[in-house]
């Protein structure tokens, strides 16, 4: 099976911009996708758009088009709506397609504008990532969701807020020298601990922000990146994705992730490599605890140690782990349908040299991105490596 | 989802929330013995589409709660509250508990269900009381 190459990535700052719509976001993205690739736009095949919350923030429907058309490219377009995970999903259909033969170039991406609908309003359209009959009618939020999880993993493993604080902290030092991030911006333990609640256990600190963004990602075919002699010196080689009960509380495990757990066992073997091949990882880190349940569930931790990781220092930035050199959701800012692609996006930088923080993964090989959708109804998981010197 | 008689209901849902006011309460199960909730035609864990109504057993236990001061805007008016998953045993549910001191919520309180409505909206919220 062939690799996918990852020909071009782009992503616009991730921030605070209300008025900017979802289609100039996701110009910006691809704009720079394709600067970045060398590749022609007349050479897209199709593009695969990860979207969210486009009918309550900006009455749009049917994006696959319009953003084909913001990029300038005539082709097939289609939407993936997965929650947090949508990009991902989006992403996934793509190395599937170019790996069976379909197709040599796709543009694969997403994009989210959230802000304009205040946080009342942003709250409002994140909780229908749950099950609406069961769950947001009883006042669950996105956060309050995660709480819950958090509040289960400290019954079960033990562990306490100031534990999750580390893992804030050490990701809002990741993004000091991402410029794409929505905060460069170093905090302390006691910020977070000294926040204002939002979901007990978690605070205004244990969240990622609301956020606008788009990202993009130029993906071909080896034989394609041969024949044009395409400087794309890392691959796609792994994908997986895990699926479980909409309602938390209809879950196995409250305080672990089972479809990661699988997106991640699936996107390691279709990859041939195994957790102990993996030398960073971005993972979705919407709220402190997920980071410490995706480590887990992608066994850079065992189950139950994950919550001291970043406190002890396995996955901060000069650790043997490092886990979210971009800032993570947390820092760099989570503009949900974008999220998917730009972590591939930072993960394929980070193992090019061309990231800020290449530094700390000099050397790295294998990185992995982990994408989850809702309370991890849905996950994503793409291994990603170096395969050009 | 008020009563009024114009108002499109949720079938399956709708009449759930009615019979868990009047105490009845109760949860699907398929011919295997998996339990889970309404709406549904085909049970989650098997496929079986024999799903009869099953009484919900009296009181639960708490397995994991939080205590929300950012609701979305629904639940405005009665924040801070407290969201706990009670397991019932064939079932597990979500719903706000009430009747307590929030910093009293703990795992492994018992409780029961009872229905309650939102001070902003009206609308009725499964609720869970100390038993
Ligand atoms: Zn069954």
């Amino acid at each position: 099976m062939s690799d996918v190459r990852v020909a071009g990535t782009g992503l616009t700052p991730f921030g605070n911009n209300p008025e900017r719509t979802g289609r100039g976001l996701f110009a910006e993205a691809s704009i720079t996708a394709f600067e970045d690739s060398g590749v022609p736009r007349d050479d897209v095949e199709a593009v695969l758009y990860g979207n969210f919350m486009g009918e309550l923030s900006e009455h749009q429907g049917h994006q696959g088009p319009l953003m084909a058309e913001a990029a300038g490219v005539q082709a097939p377009a289609t939407r993936y709506e997965s929650a947090c995970a949508s990009s991902g999903t989006a992403v996934r259909e793509a190395v599937k397609r170019i790996r069976n033969g379909e197709n040599d170039v796709l543009l694969a991406g997403g994009a989210e504008r959230m802000t304009n609908l205040g946080t009342a309003g942003a709250t409002e359209a994140l909780a229908i990532a749950a099950d609406d009959l069961w769950e947001v009618r009883a006042g669950v939020t996105f956060p309050g969701a995660y709480a819950l999880m958090a509040q289960a993993y400290f019954d079960e493993f033990g562990g306490e807020h100031e534990d999750l604080a580390h893992i804030a902290v050490k990701n809002h030092a990741n993004a000091l020298p991402n410029e794409k991030a929505q905060y460069q911006r170093a905090i302390e333990v006691s910020d977070v601990l000294e926040a204002p609640p939002v979901s007990e256990p978690l605070g205004l600190y244990d969240a990622c922000p609301i956020s606008d963004g788009a990202s993009a990602l130029v993906l071909t075919s080896e034989s394609y990146a041969e024949e044009h002699d395409l400087e794309a010196p890392v691959a796609i080689t792994g994908t997986g994705q895990g699926g479980d009960r909409m309602a938390l509380h209809d879950r196995d495990h409250l305080a672990r992730s089972p479809a990661a757990r699988e997106a991640g066992e699936e996107a390691y073997a279709d990859a041939g490599v195994d957790a102990g091949d993996v030398d960073f990882a971005e993972v979705h880190d919407c709220f402190t605890i997920a980071e410490v349940l995706a480590l887990e569930a992608l066994d850079l931790e065992p189950i139950g140690e994950g919550i001291s990781a970043a406190r002890d220092g396995r996955t901060t930035a000069d650790g043997e782990m490092p886990i979210n050199l971009s800032g993570g959701l947390k820092a760099k800012g989570h503009p949900v349908g974008a999220t998917g692609a730009s972590q591939i996006a930072e993960v394929t930088d980070l193992l090019a040299g061309e990231h800020p923080n290449s530094e700390h993964v000099d050397g790295a090989t294998t990185g992995v991105a982990h994408n989850a959708g809702g309370t991890v109804a849905s996950a994503t998981v793409h291994v990603l490596e170096v395969v050009e010197e | 989802m008020s009563d009024s008689e114009s108002s499109v209901t949720d079938a399956g849902f709708d009449e759930w929330l009615a019979a868990a006011e009047n105490n009845d309460a109760y949860y699907l199960e398929c011919a295997n013995g998996h339990g889970s909730l309404p709406p549904r035609l085909v049970c989650p864990d098997c496929g079986s589409t024999d799903l009869t109504e099953v009484k919900l057993p009296e009181t639960g236990d708490i397995q994991t709660f939080t205590v929300t001061h950012v609701p979305t805007p629904a639940f405005e008016e009665d924040a801070p509250y407290a969201t706990a998953i009670v397991d019932f045993g064939p079932v597990r549910l979500t719903g706000q508990v009430v009747g307590i001191d929030l910093e009293d919520v703990e795992t492994g309180l018992t409780v029961e269900l009872e229905i309650t409505v939102s001070e902003t909206t009206g609308e009725r919220v499964i609720s869970l009381r100390p038993a």
